[in-house]
């Protein structure tokens, strides 16, 4: 249990409103996306400033107190989930743009930011590419922490490489400065390293973020086809034309009935998957292009294509995608969303296995992925409700992973490790590279207070680090050597 | 060992015996360089010859080529040249094109080592961008692989971009996992010239904010005139090229259209090299390029630089130490707070100048990263920013 001079200490720092304890109150924040795990912090804290952040944690610290930081609480690993007897950290009060320097196109902002703000706050003319499904309610917080990916990366990239600045508190109170605006600052990439993170390393409260032109022209299309099998054959075909679309998305017959019966945006049902093709570029490049896509889908037995006419047609076609984990609710009480990634050219055998699997489960698997990155998010259906279902499910959802990482794939692409993946992290790592990732997890927080239990599949200390090798005193005056 | 006698070299071929040589160094304390290609050994803070060269010139292997998966595995030893030869039977490539140095002799694992670029960089990024996997060797033998081989991957922490650009300060690079990209079937490249670094900036800033998406947008600046270059790729090029001469015209510039534009990009990337001289590389913001062109042209230096990204590399011609020493103190005055990190430059140089400029602001985070991977310090010691 948390001392209460300590808490009474964090209400002198944030003020009396802004420190939870009561039992009701704290159950707002004992989950995140991942719902079916719980466990209620000891304390909820809502500071209001970088500075807030910095005592809170330096209180922490002083009492040896672990804490979770949290942001909108979307993320699917568990990644937020508190600690027991821990603080949670609550930073939606942290929520302002701080500058929108579109000249060097960059925006710095206040961790809890959401994801849509930012291209809302620099469009029409310019946008932010990393867009999670979840980015209206996902914070830049959130993102960072998760390197999260989203529909449009495939050529854009992740996270990762649009934040060139940092300002973090480490877990002993100290704030660093990382990065910039300008690229290239000498030292280590230490934005590279923290981005991904999942909160173990500190709090970010100032985030610097490239922003990009908008394109020229958009070709968004859409083919269907019967099997999914060749639709995943498309985009390899498309891929090997040296094509580079913005976007590459498959949905499958599931999930397009659960995203109809939501968004209505005009899928039929009564194909087997839908495969989006977003062109992006000059006018002209898009024009060249398009053919050779609608080519591919013919090719590969498209049974229908639909072109956006226009751009609200375009964000139809979009809205049915992102829609696609919240809409599993109208086919099934309860699901869990896998995010392994598999190189795609073994897409047709991996989802071949994942069909096996479901079969042999007698649970349906839902299939929605970004196909150009090889990131599968297969979504398995269950129920709760009846006894054993729940842990079946994770056996499932665990088997699949286990045959993505055989396919030389990774045990998660965008969503991170969490509490959910830990276990996998052997399937994918030796002892020697869990030991590397700890060497840097130790550097920051030798304490090993920031989000404790997360992504290491097992504790592990930070020993004392000794200190640079030094002569013997025989061996400096050169009467002894050493081999 | 006398103190005077040539360092060891050591040329393991397999990542476990790279992964001995560093564990070997470090129970010693024998102080370790690390040698790729050798084209920027140069780099960095001057220090005394170390114990041993470790050189990657056997781990020199093309491991994989996933064509389908546009993925390549490689050894830190690969030669960029090879691989780019390799990948390029596929219409495929690493979209990196730093110089290369000697005898097109750097490494992958050198220009990872060094996060080094070249126009390409516009669009594509950096190594750190590029970079999806690594293994390295740690000082007390250690070898240990972060990332994976997709393209996508979030597991663990992402030690690949904490080695790039590390200097082999943190332990020997001794494979990469790299994103490759289509190469464009044509390009086409238009330039417009001004001896006025306002217009050169308002027409390189049109142009990084317009819709038309360039491969590479660039900038140079010699003998009181300069260019803007932007560089199209694709299945139709054409009509980029011509919207952008159009903001060129606009801005002040004459512009004109280049066909056949391989050489010039390579001149253009050679410049970020000097034998003889000195270079600075200086990270600005792209708003001020106007005030970085004429702080070069105030010390008599040529520049190039990625227009739309705010970085440029100013060469300072043959002169005496002294004066080069006062040039690069003059271009830091005039552009601080922008960090100005001297390359290529002569050693009596780089012993006077802080390389990495302000070493002060090396926050002590830095520096326990650096304890933590390579405890014993015997890796590459002291050549990094703050004496690391
Ligand atoms: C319907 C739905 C769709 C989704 N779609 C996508 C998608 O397309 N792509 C994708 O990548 N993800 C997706 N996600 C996952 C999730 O939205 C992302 O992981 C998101 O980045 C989490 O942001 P958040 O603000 O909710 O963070 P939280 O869930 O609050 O926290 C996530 C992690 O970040 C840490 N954290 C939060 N803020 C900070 C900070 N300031 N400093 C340090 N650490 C911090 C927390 O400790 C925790 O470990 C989706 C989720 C849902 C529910």
């Amino acid at each position: 249990m948390i001392d209460a001079g300590l808490v009474e200490h964090f209400r002198r720092i944030c003020g009396h409103e802004h420190v939870l304890t009561d039992r009701h109150e704290l159950r707002t924040y004992e989950s995140d996306g991942l719902r079916h795990y719980r466990s209620p912090p000891a304390v909820a804290i809502l500071p209001a400033s970088a500075d807030e952040v910095r005592q809170v944690v330096r209180a922490c610290h002083d009492a040896r107190v672990p804490w979770v930081a949290r942001g909108a609480g979307t993320g699917l690993s568990g990644g937020a989930i508190p600690v027991e007897n821990g603080v949670l950290i609550v930073l939606t009060r942290l929520n302002r743009i701080l500058e929108v320097d579109l000249d060097n196109q960059r925006v710095v902002v206040e961790p809890c930011v959401t994801n849509a703000a930012i291209s809302k706050a620099v469009g029409p003319s310019h946008f932010y590419p990393p867009d999670p499904s979840s980015q209206v309610v996902s914070t830049i917080g959130g993102n960072v922490a998760e390197n999260s990916g989203g529909l449009h990366c495939f050529k854009y990239g992740f996270t990762t490489n649009y934040v060139t600045g940092l300002e973090i508190v480490l877990s002993d109170g100290e704030v660093v400065t990382l990065g910039g605006k300008e690229l290239d600052r000498p030292g280590y990439d230490l934005v590279g390293a923290f981005v991904g993170s999942e909160g173990t390393l500190g709090i970010a409260t100032r985030i610097t973020l490239r922003v990009v032109p908008e394109a020229e022209a958009h070709k968004t299309t859409v083919g269907y086809f019967e099997s999914i099998e060749q639709a995943g054959q498309a985009v390899t075909d498309i891929v090997a034309a040296g094509m580079v679309p913005a976007a590459i998305e498959i949905m499958d017959k599931l999930t397009i009935e659960a995203t109809e019966s939501w968004t209505h945006a005009g899928y039929p049902l009564d194909v087997g998957a839908a495969l989006i093709v977003e062109l992006d570029g000059s006018e002209a490049e898009c024009e060249a292009r398009f053919g050779d896509v609608m080519e591919i889908y013919e090719r590969n037995g498209a049974t229908g294509t639909r072109v956006a006419q226009d751009e609200n047609e375009r964000a139809l076609i979009w809205k049915a995608r992102k829609a696609a984990f919240a809409a599993m609710g109208y086919v099934s009480p309860y699901y869990y969303v896998q995010d392994s990634v598999i190189p795609r050219t073994r897409l047709a055998e991996v989802l071949k296995r994942i069909d096996e699997l479901s079969r042999e489960y007698g649970f349906k698997v839902a299939n929605v992925f970004h196909a150009g990155d090889g990131n599968l998010h297969p979504l398995v259906c269950y129920d709760a409700r009846n006894a054993g279902e729940l842990e079946r499910a994770e056996e499932l959802a665990g088997a699949i992973v286990v045959a993505c990482v055989e396919a030389g794939g990774s045990i998660t692409g965008e969503h991170g490790v969490g509490l959910d993946k830990k276990r996998h992290m052997t399937d994918m790592f030796s002892e020697q590279d869990l030991e590397a990732f700890q060497r840097l997890r130790c550097a920051f927080d030798a304490e090993q207070l920031a989000n404790p239990d997360k992504v290491m599949p097992t504790p592990r200390l930070c020993g004392e680090v000794p200190g640079p090798y030094r002569k013997h005193p025989l061996e400096q005056a050169g009467v002894a050597e050493r081999f | 060992m006398a103190p005077d006698a040539d360092p060891r070299t050591e040329t393991p071929s397999s990542p476990d015996e790279a992964g001995e040589v560093m564990r070997a160094a470090g129970a010693q304390g024998r102080r370790l360089r690390i040698r790729g290609g050798g084209t920027k050994s140069s780099w960095g803070t001057p220090t005394d010859p170390p114990d041993v060269v470790l050189s990657s010139e056997r781990l020199d292997r093309v491991v994989e080529h996933n064509e389908g998966d546009l993925t390549a595995v490689l050894q830190g030893g690969v030669p960029l040249a090879r691989a780019q030869e390799a990948l390029a039977d596929s219409d495929q490539m690493v979209a990196l094109d730093p110089p290369l140095g000697n005898g097109d002799g750097a490494t992958i694992g050198g220009v990872v080592a060094t996060g080094d670029t070249g126009p390409l960089r516009h669009r594509y990024g950096a190594p750190r961008d590029l970079i999806l996997g690594i293994t390295v060797a740690l000082t007390d033998g250690t070898v240990a692989r972060a990332g994976g081989k997709v393209i996508k991957n979030v597991a663990g922490y992402d030690l690949a971009k904490l080695f790039t650009g590390s200097f082999g300060t943190l332990g020997l690079i001794v494979e990469v996992v790299m994103r490759l990209h289509p190469r464009p079937p044509r390009t086409v490249t238009v330039l417009g010239c001004s001896d006025d670094p306002d217009a050169l900036g308002a027409a390189a800033s049109a142009v990084a904010h317009s819709p038309f998406g360039p491969e590479c947008l660039d900038v140079s600046w010699r003998e009181e005139t300069g260019e803007v270059m932007a560089r199209f790729g694709g299945t139709a090029p054409d009509a980029g090229a011509a919207e952008v001469m159009v903001l060129l015209q606009q801005a002040g510039l004459e512009a004109r259209l280049a066909g056949d534009d391989d050489d010039r990009w390579d001149r253009q990337r050679a410049r970020q090299r000097s034998t003889d001289g000195a270079v600075v590389r200086v990270s600005g913001l792209a708003s001020e390029l106007p005030r970085v062109v004429r702080s070069a042209r105030e010390v008599g230096a040529s520049l190039v630089g990625r227009a739309g990204l705010g970085l440029s590399w100013m060469a300072l011609g043959q002169a005496e130490a002294g004066e080069l020493v006062s040039a690069i103190e003059e271009v830091r005055r005039r552009l601080h707070p922008f960090p100005c990190v001297v390359l290529d430059a002569p050693v009596e140089v780089r012993e006077k100048v802080e390389v990495w400029g302000d070493d002060r602001a090396v926050p002590p985070l830095m520096r326990r990263v650096k304890t933590r991977f390579d405890p014993p310090g015997v890796c590459n010691p002291g050549i990094f920013v703050g004496g690391i």
